[in-house]
């Protein structure tokens, strides 16, 4: 598995020269540069986060990690929340924003559209203890250089009710082809990356369609995965995209099976719904947050304080239990208030994480190293997820 | 000195006002000569011009223009890898949007729920706003009506989410509805439409309370008098009235169902409208999401233009 | 009218059946924000006040509020201007493509939130950056007003219908100059209709979500925005519900005072 991972992320980092080269003379003012040293603060940093990513005590006094930064580094942070990957993307592409905690699916295209500048990780000190699975992945670098301080994962999980669904599942085979036992109230991430968790069931149950990575679909491929999500889309209740949306409902019964998030599974099971998440014997697709610091940055010194404070171990620690997440720096398991946060989200579990195919955002090189293939990009991804939504 | 509150004798009705005045004149003054007249009208003018100058240039600069910005750079296309607009004039967004059959599904649906929450409202409203107008004591009107513009300061959001707790599986609604051997519709089509009604009910009751409250008693009197039942007096008076306000009223549901996409992501379980489609393209592909665009802005300019011929807009 | 007993007491029940349904919502809101449950279980598990006193402690709701409440004067001033501009010009002056400026100002508010979002975003991108000038409050409030305007157009131009123009020429005639006219004829007369338009404005940019989105800057959180942004949030959702309730109580004031200022007999129109 791990010479798979390497061979992919050489793999993409051909594609993305092949990218950048074929943009020919605009190469040459895209190449940004990280910086050598650190400045004084600027006073102030312009972030765009998660809901929860950035918490200063407003929404919870008890989840406060913004102002003892600011009285710390004299960095006022003025915080934007985004609700999804693509919202970050274009709020990056304005460039009022120092830096972003982007998912997978939108750092290859931060990176490419050279919104998103290298990071010299010797100006991060906390960056040395950030889990080694984390580090030099093909969603968060380049060239052999990192674009930005890991900060958290999880796993897209099947979550179901265990007093609806009689059998426990172990396949995703229980939404796709078993969907119909449920009919009315199987549940999906309403968003076009989910089309690689179609793909990746497929990878390992059809092999003769040759996918060996679900973030890399030729054509014939891709229509194979949307015939499978428009046959599932028979069975839906509904797509979710928030988590409060996906508890009510689990709660409510109107779901009863489909995938989910371990902090939602928890969340759910603290408000006594019937329910248990599990990783399928196929693997799950997952997502890996990464701060990144924007090209046109007003305020580059305060960026990478921000950067080196929200994966410092206490912080991390905080941020991760809030959110529901792993968390990215090792020494932040020692620091959460539930001693078993991290075993509970698997966060030094490497073997757990291998099994994680991580959101990319799909180009058209194909990620997994065919050379005379052209693959399917995000584009085509989400037109096809408004067909199968029909 | 107040207002004068009593009406003119001959109400002029909501469509039809009393023509313009040419300009503030000069009243019964002698006639002026023709040079004084025409100083006048250039008086006029100038003030016509400072008067209307500053709101058309704002809704010029602020929204025509962006709206212009926007429709034309759905011939703009994208670099697919980095979301960047590239500025290279094609049609390639508006002939996938006439020939790609999903999308035509898409917009029938949407446009099919934007008339169903219309005539429903319209349903609802006519005879709610006729009680409240002509039957409730005088007492009881203005409460009622601030019974009926509360919910507008509820919050749109809130609102949409108290339903989706009302709608769930186990949620109120089937609840309530169990023990009669009956249960709700669930996510889906259905519960926008009811959401969807539900949410511009107000926008539909004031015109057309407004509209009904201005029929003088003496013409419901007169035509009872001269032998018309109340099915008659309905017909004659009360619908004519209330015409052109309901056709106002429309405009707000018709056109606020057009475009909404938050409800359908709160209730809709897996419907997708044409605001969503066009939500989920912004960021990606903004030339794609100003071709969808052109869809609900076509319809509702169309929609406007057919309303206006029947004064709606004068009733609004 | 003469309506039968029975004509009557069933538009009376369509009328209460039609306000049950109207309030039965927000009651669920009410009765949510003291449900112990953060998924709002139903039945409730069990009440609670824990949301109230978290709410009321809250920097964030105040924020917001307070940025709101900010955004919705704003935008209702430059409404209540531009708005009562626009009609004195429709229904006082006659002009070729009159009926027009109507249409035009009613296209804000008729199509869709997304697409004025969207258009207004582009646009404040390619005629903002480079002057320096980022999102904010200020962008917030120009999208704001530019929706607003025609409820206020629609108010004024309303009551100036029923305004005979006899009274200004009798100002006129009796000697007074035209400052004196609109000080002591029009501006009474007008008066109760910009209120209800000013109100009307500000309750609308007050509940807008979609074109804030859009033309919001770093920081910028008006109420629905936070709204938006709590729900998603587990354990913020039931907070959010109190702030609801607390808007729907105090928001029955505005409206009443509305009633009983307007001479409008619908108390103002949209």
């Amino acid at each position: 598995m791990r010479k798979t991972s390497a061979g992919r992320s050489a793999a993409a980092a051909c594609a993305l020269l092949l990218a950048v080269t074929a943009c020919g003379s605009d190469d040459g003012d895209r190449a940004a540069k990280a910086p050598e040293k650190l400045g004084k603060g600027e006073g102030k940093v312009n972030i765009i986060a998660w809901a929860g990513y950035a918490e200063d005590g407003s929404n919870d006094p008890d989840a406060d990690w913004v102002h003892p930064f600011e009285k710390k580094t004299g960095c006022r942070v003025d915080t934007k929340v985004a609700g999804t990957s693509d919202e970050m993307v274009s709020l990056m592409k304005t460039g009022q924003y120092d830096t972003v905690s982007a998912s997978g699916d939108a750092t290859l295209r931060l990176i490419a559209s050279g919104d998103a500048a290298p990071v010299n990780t010797e100006l991060v000190p906390h960056y040395k203890d950030i889990f080694p699975g984390l580090k030099m992945r093909p969603f968060n670098s380049k060239d052999g250089r990192m674009y930005g301080i890991p900060h958290g994962r999880g796993a897209n999980l099947l979550m179901y009710r265990t007093d609806k669904v009689s059998a426990a599942p172990d396949s995703w085979r229980a939404v796709f082809e078993d969907a119909d036992a449920h009919s009315g109230h199987v549940t999906a991430y309403d968003s076009p990356i989910y089309i690689a968790d179609a793909a990746l069931y497929l990878m390992k149950t059809k092999p003769s369609l040759g996918i060996k990575d679900p973030y890399a679909l030729d054509r014939g491929q891709l229509d194979a995965a949307v015939a499978l999500l428009k046959k599932q889309h028979r069975a839906i209740g509904e797509y979710w995209s928030d988590y409060q949306k996906e508890i009510t409902a689990f709660r409510s019964g109107d779901s009863v099976i489909g995938t989910t998030w371990q902090v939602i599974a928890n969340l759910a099971q603290a408000d006594k719904a019937p329910v248990k998440a599990v990783m399928p014997k196929e693997g799950a697709t997952g997502w890996s947050d990464t701060w990144m610091v924007s090209t046109k940055a007003a305020h580059p010194n305060c960026a990478y304080k921000w950067l080196d404070w929200i994966v410092s171990p206490k912080v991390n620690a905080q941020v991760a239990e809030y959110f529901g997440e792993a968390p990215a720096n090792a020494k932040a398991c020692a620091e959460t208030a539930d001693p078993r946060h991290c075993a509970v989200y698997h966060a030094d579990d490497e073997s757990y994480y291998r099994r994680v195919h991580f959101w990319t955002t799909p180009i058209k090189q194909c990620l997994d190293g065919r050379e005379n293939t052209t693959c399917t990009d995000y584009a085509q991804w989400t037109r096809a997820w408004t067909e199968i939504k029909g | 000195m107040r207002a004068p509150t009593a009406r003119p004798a001959q109400d002029p009705g909501p469509a039809e006002g009393p023509p313009p005045r040419p300009a503030p004149s000069p009243g019964a003054r002698p006639a002026p000569g023709p040079r004084a007249a025409a100083r006048l009208r250039l008086a006029a003018r100038l003030r016509l011009a400072a008067l209307l100058g500053p709101p058309l240039l704002w809704l010029t600069l602020a929204y025509l223009g962006s709206l212009a910005v926007l429709l034309v750079s759905a011939f703009w296309t994208t670099d697919s890898f980095t979301s960047d607009v590239v500025r290279t004039w094609t049609t390639d967004n508006l002939h996938e949007l006439l020939t790609t059959p999903v999308y035509r599904t898409i917009a029938l649906r949407t446009v099919s729920i934007a008339i169903a929450v219309t005539l429903i409202d319209a349903v609802l409203a006519l005879p709610m706003a006729f009680f409240m107008a002509r039957v409730a004591g005088r007492r009881w009107r203005r409460p009622l009506l601030v019974a009926v513009l509360t919910p507008l300061w509820a919050g749109y959001l809130v609102k949409a989410y108290a339903w989706r707790v009302m709608l769930g599986h186990d949620g109120v609604l089937n609840r309530t509805l169990a023990p009669l051997g009956l249960h709700g519709p669930g996510y889906g089509t259905t519960a926008v439409v009811v959401v969807l009604a539900y949410l511009w009910l107000p926008y539909m009751i004031l015109p057309v309370y407004a509209a009904l409250e201005r029929i003088p008693e003496r013409t419901l009197e007169a035509s009872a008098d001269l032998g018309a039942g109340p099915w008659r007096t309905l017909r004659s008076i009360v619908l004519p009235a209330a015409r052109p306000a309901l056709l106002a009223g429309s405009v707000f549901t018709f056109s606020l169902s057009l475009g909404d996409y938050l409800t359908v992501q709160i209730v809709g379980g897996k419907t997708q409208l044409i605001g969503n489609v066009i939500a989920s393209q912004v960021t990606l592909d903004l030339p794609m999401a100003a071709a969808l665009s052109a869809v609900p802005v076509v319809l509702i300019v169309c929609y406007l233009a057919a309303v206006r011929r029947a004064g709606a807009l004068d009733s609004l | 009218m003469r309506l039968s007993r029975t004509a009557r007491i069933a538009l009376g029940g369509v009328t209460a059946a039609g306000l049950a349904v109207v309030y039965a919502p927000l009651l669920l809101v009410l009765l949510n924000s003291v449900n112990s449950d953060r998924s709002f279980g139903w039945p409730p598990s069990g009440l609670t006040t824990r949301w109230w006193r978290a709410a009321l402690h809250s920097e964030g709701v105040r924020q917001a509020l307070l940025t709101s409440v900010r955004a919705g004067l704003a935008a209702t001033a430059i409404a209540l201007v531009l708005g009562t501009m626009a009609a004195f010009a429709v229904h006082r002056h006659r002009f070729f493509g009159r009926r027009t400026v109507s249409f035009l100002l009613v296209l804000p508010i008729a199509l869709p939130g997304i697409v004025s979002g969207i258009a207004l975003n582009a646009a404040f991108r390619t005629v903002l950056d480079p002057l320096g000038v980022g999102f904010g409050l200020f962008t917030v409030v120009v999208g704001h007003a530019t929706f607003c305007v025609v409820v206020v157009f629609n108010n004024v131009g309303a009551r100036l219908r029923r305004l005979s123009p006899s009274m200004t020429e009798a100002s006129a005639d009796l000697g007074a100059r035209p400052w004196q006219t609109f000080r002591y004829v029009t501006f009474p007369a007008v008066r109760s209709a910009l209120f209800a338009g000013g109100l009307l404005a500000f309750a609308l940019s007050f509940d807008e979500i979609v074109v804030t989105t859009f033309t919001a800057g770093p920081g910028t959180t008006t109420l629905p925005v936070w709204i938006y942004e709590n729900l998603a949030r587990p354990h913020q959702a039931p907070v959010v519900n109190v702030v609801a309730a607390v808007l729907v109580a105090l928001s029955v004031l505005p409206v009443y005072v509305a009633q009983r200022l307007s001479s409008d007999p619908a108390g103002g129109r949209l």
